[in-house]
């Protein structure tokens, strides 16, 4: 962060579209070697301005500037000229293609007669690999690489189109732990050759491990811009949200664990995992399950929601016995699942909050097999409103809501089934910290009014504020259990609030990290 | 989450309050509809004011003409009112033109041995035999059904030409012909009231009930709605075997308005078929769709064959201005 040009440099910036002011004035600048976060909560300004900084938006006032030249023309192409790079969300990589074909893919090397000359491609791929320190057979097709090095050589590709700016929208969403440290120790390299990177992500954790500065957008103007030592997390998402926010700390609550569980699971398996899992949740319990990636945490759930191949075990819903393996019979005797990618296994991007939210219902709303519109309709709106979807229009297509929505509407799915069983698999990744917070108190709320809730996350401070009890799995067994009580007693009670936190936090981590490595060992 | 069954009144107070057309008007603006999902019927109308003008001394406008295109439609209807729950699905039937051969050949051998209503249920069964071994492929084997149609399309075909000895087969009952083809009550042709029919009840089912839903849902997003409870693999089943039994009855009305049968009866019609319901606005890759908008994609294509050959146009250059038409109509349509 020396005195030199700026990378970015983003003065007074203004943006409407219509009514709607997404940029009320603002500043916002990036040092080159720098990883710079913007936060923010959906409709703070954020898309708007990394949109901006794309060159697919135009502002209507303010400039920018990128390393000093003053940009005149906004479109993705001169942006790109000027060394600004998105690393996509959805991998832009052809998975047919070679590692070093997708590299090189557009200004392929010419050799003779006009070929392309691939065995040079292939040299020079490698080079680049070396210098920033990923391992990657550059003959390998694209497919064949984990999320991980996919999202690696994405980077890797920016970097050999000389970008200088790398914009990362919510970049490890998809990585497993290991994969994510591998982004990390490449966003290093990077930064010492001078590369600046905006970092979004929801994650709290991440942004202080990896961030130099962050800039907090709300309403479409800057709260702050400070260095990531500087600030403490309950300060940031105070500065996210506008207001005092206690989603992340435990609420007592009772349950009565003497009647008959809710859940009952007896030595369920599948064919890829789990393996003879045992499990019971009671009325009005909430029970989290955690693990490291490929641990078997969203297996099992599958599992107990039907949808996994080769189910066997016993599952039973207040006494009843469920058909395993059977996701219409799991639904059917109450067991809902709201599964880890919305997009791709909760909801119809195409199809209306209305469709979407009903689905699971639509014969439960007819007569000989004709719907009773009306009554749906009313319904889906009583349940929209509970859950204060904004704005409470059941007819948009819920393809082009915020995360935050989206899953608002496949948790509505099964409000209006009246679901028992709640199986949640990663419910507020992506998700603004506003809205995680709603879903966190909902949980509650459902449990409080007898539901079962079982929390599947990797994310230690959600489970920490949600579950009566935390299940710790590794390669598809239960390797271990915490309860309450066994986390209280990791912290110190002399300690405030937010340290009692992160001690438990640690204590979690600590035995998640802790299984997972005695056993990789043995 | 209790269910109040006061809905209606609640509803038709509100629509009081805010006036029924108010209240149509700012739902379509909530769905983000845009004119482009009504470019067929836009296209239809423009069509017709083209060659109402154009065409107004050759007899465009008779009413026996007007008449003579939905007839010669009707078969062409029938099925695209199956294909629309198809394509909606995610799924595509290539092999209903086939199978228009084969079922007319079946209904005319049938209609002569034993009558009309043995014909009847023949050639339905016919189309509703090949649909569900069709659907019976594509889900047992999880073969994909462009692949699972295109090869019935072969063997159907091969197998109608040797049913049939390769020879047309007459059909000379009269009230077969009358009832299923050349026949009219009053003025109308007994054809448009089968297209009504086949229409009404294929728009009611399609938007009204959960089978409709869920076959949305299926061609929508396969994996939510099964993650939803939706049984995808009976709504793909159900839709083929739909396609096939759709088949089936255009090719009673072939069958009907033709006084015969021949294997080549229907051949090429999946083409028209598909290409009527995409004009219509079902989406190709499923989730989208809408049976009265493949009425119009139908008739527009009726509309067209009609109004090219009152032109004067060689068929060279009619295959070529339906080509370049049906382009435009798609282009304008709703963007995927």
């Amino acid at each position: 962060m020396s005195g030199s040009v700026p990378a970015v440099q983003v003065t007074n910036v203004t943006k409407s579209f219509g009514d709607t002011h997404a940029l009320k004035g603002v500043d916002f600048e990036v040092a080159p070697g720098e990883v710079h976060a913007l936060l923010g909560e959906n409709g703070a300004g954020k898309s708007t301005l990394l949109k901006i900084i794309q060159g697919v938006y135009q502002p209507d006032g303010g400039e920018v500037r990128i390393f000093g030249e003053q940009v005149k023309t906004f479109t993705p192409d001169e942006m790109f000229r000027l060394g600004v790079s998105m690393i996509f969300q959805e991998f832009s990589l052809i998975p047919t293609l070679s590692v070093a074909d997708n590299i090189f893919l557009g200004r392929e090397t010419k050799g003779r007669f006009g070929l392309s000359d691939r065995a040079a491609m292939r040299k020079r791929t490698r080079e680049l690999f070396d210098e920033i320190g990923i391992k990657v057979n550059p003959r390998a097709s694209a497919e064949s690489l984990s999320t991980g090095y996919k999202q690696l050589v994405e980077v890797a590709k920016a970097v050999a189109r000389d970008a200088r700016v790398l914009i990362m929208d919510e970049p490890t969403a998809s990585l497993a732990e290991r994969e994510v440290e591998l982004l990390f120790s490449l966003m290093e390299t990077l930064k010492r050759r001078g590369v600046a990177v905006i970092y979004v992500s929801h994650r709290m954790e991440e942004i202080f491990q990896v961030s130099d500065r962050i800039t907090v957008l709300r309403d479409g103007r800057r709260m702050t811009t400070t260095g990531a030592s500087d600030i403490t997390g309950p300060e940031l998402v105070r500065h996210i949200v506008g207001r005092e926010v206690a989603a992340f700390s435990w609420v007592p609550r009772t349950v009565d664990r003497t009647g008959r569980p809710r859940l009952d699971v007896r030595g369920l398996s599948a064919a890829n995992g789990p393996f003879d899992v045992d499990l019971t949740v009671h009325p009005g319990e909430i029970v989290g399950v955690t693990g490291l990636m490929g641990s078997g945490r969203s297996r099992l759930a599958r599992a107990l929601a039907g949808l996994a191949d080769g189910v066997t075990g016993e599952i039973r819903l207040d006494g009843e016995s469920v058909k395993v393996g059977d996701p219409i019979a799991a639904i059917d005797s109450g067991i809902a699942l709201v599964p880890e990618d919305r997009r791709t296994q909760g909801l119809i991007g195409i199809h209306s909050i209305r469709a979407n939210a009903s689905l699971p219902v639509v014969s439960r709303f007819s007569s000989g097999g004709f719907l009773r519109d009306r009554e749906l309709t009313r319904s889906v709106q009583d349940v929209v409103e509970r859950l204060d979807l904004r704005p409470p229009k059941i007819w948009r297509p819920v393809g082009n809501l915020s995360g935050g929505n989206q899953q608002k509407v496949v948790i509505a799915k099964w409000l209006l089934r009246d679901s028992k069983a709640l199986i949640l698999d990663e419910v507020t990744a992506g998700i603004d910290i506003g809205t995680k917070t709603e879903i966190v108190r909902l949980m509650r709320e459902l449990a409080d009014a007898g539901k079962s809730i079982v929390v599947v996350s990797s994310e230690a401070g959600e489970l920490l504020a949600m579950a009566d009890r935390i299940v710790i799995m590794n390669r598809g067994r239960v390797a271990s259990t915490m309860s309450r009580e066994e986390l209280q007693a990791a912290v110190d009670p002399g300690a405030s609030e937010a340290e009692q936190q992160s001690q438990m936090q640690h204590a979690l981590e600590a035995r998640v990290q802790g299984l997972s490595t005695v056993r990789a060992g043995s | 989450m209790a269910l109040k069954m006061d809905s209606q009144g609640a509803v038709v107070e509100q629509s009081a309050e805010r006036g029924f057309v108010a209240r149509i008007l700012e739902t379509a603006a909530e769905r983000q509809v845009t004119w482009r999902q009504y470019v067929v019927y836009i296209g239809f109308v423009g069509l017709f004011l083209f060659f109402a003008i154009t065409l107004h001394d050759s007899g465009f406008l008779s009413q026996n003409n007007l008449l003579n295109i939905v007839r010669q439609t009707a078969t062409i209807s029938v099925m695209a009112v199956c294909m629309t729950y198809v394509l909606s699905a995610g799924e595509i039937d290539l092999s209903i033109g086939a199978v228009v051969g084969l079922s007319s050949v079946t209904t005319a051998m049938a209609v002569g041995e034993w009558g009309i209503a043995a014909g009847v249920l023949v050639g339905l069964a016919t189309g509703l035999a090949i649909g569900t071994i069709n659907a019976w492929i594509r889900t047992g084997l999880a073969i994909p059904s462009f692949l699972v149609t295109l090869a019935s399309l072969g063997i159907v075909s091969g197998l109608a030409m040797w049913v049939s000895d390769a020879a047309p087969i007459p059909i000379r009952n009269e009230t077969f012909n009358f009832i299923f083809g050349g026949g009219s009550i009053g003025p109308i042709p007994v054809l448009i009231f089968w297209t009504i029919a086949v229409v009404a009840l294929g728009h009611l089912v399609f938007t009204r009930t959960t089978f409709g839903r869920q076959v949305l849902a299926t061609g929508g997003n396969p994996v939510a709605a099964k993650y939803s409870g939706v049984n995808i693999n009976k709504i793909r089943r159900r839709v083929l075997m739909l396609s096939g039994l759709g088949a089936g009855l255009a090719a009673v009305l072939y069958a009907g308005r033709l006084h015969s049968a021949r294997y080549q009866f229907g051949e090429g019609d999946e083409l028209s078929v598909i290409a009527a319901v995409v004009l219509g606005g079902t989406s190709l890759f499923g989730g989208a769709g809408s049976v009265v908008g493949a009425l119009f994609g139908s008739l527009m294509i009726g509309l067209m064959n009609n109004g090219l050959i009152l032109m004067g146009l060689d068929a060279s250059q009619q295959l070529m201005a339906r080509g370049v038409i049906i382009i435009l109509a798609v282009a304008l349509g709703p963007k995927k």
